[in-house]
């Protein structure tokens, strides 16, 4: 997984049918520090995250399984807010 | 599967179900040398693993899901082992 943090949204009206009522967020993948770290990504929306929040996202084939048994089409899901980054060092 | 050093844990209230009871750990891959490789990652813990650790990280779903046993669940990266040693030969 990857931290990230949500700086817009996407607005799709004729998509796969499996895409219907998710929400598009674009995200900006962050470091450990907060900082930018390469490219904006689209996300689909599995926990309510909403616009400059810190999220987590999940990669690959698993990013469709918050939504099982639907087959949703997607290869990143944003699977979590982020309170807060502990470290200790 | 990559070998990495804890760094820090990450706290979400608001996640995917399927997360919940697992810590959200924050590693830095590693080169062989011990110099960091590329960006921090977040990995669900399999182990118990704490910071400062060395460990094995998978990054691909199916072993993630596996070992945090969590099956058909957004997981793509997991601590599945603490390093003792590495030996080079």
């Amino acid at each position: 997984m990857f931290l990230a943090k949500v700086v817009g949204n996407v607005v799709s009206t004729v998509k796969d049918p499996n895409l219907v009522a998710k929400k598009i967020l674009i995200v900006q993948p962050i470091d450990k520090l907060g900082k930018d770290a390469g490219q904006k990504i689209l996300a689909l929306d599995s926990v309510g995250a909403g616009a400059g929040e810190t999220v987590y996202c999940c990669k690959g084939r698993e990013a469709s399984f918050p939504w099982l048994p639907q087959e949703t089409p997607t290869e990143t899901a944003i699977v979590g807010i982020v309170d807060t980054i502990n470290l200790p060092e | 599967m990559v070998i990495g050093k804890v760094i820090g844990d990450v706290v979400a209230t608001q996640k995917v179900p399927s997360h919940e009871g697992r810590k959200i750990l924050v590693v830095q891959p590693l080169n062989l040398d011990g110099t960091d490789r590329g960006e921090a990652l977040l990995a669900l813990d399999a182990v118990d693993a704490g910071v400062g650790d060395r460990v094995l990280v998978v990054t691909e779903g199916w072993s993630a899901m596996t070992s945090v046993g969590r099956p058909q669940s957004p997981i793509d990266m997991a601590v599945v082992g603490v390093i003792d040693s590495v030996t080079l030969l």
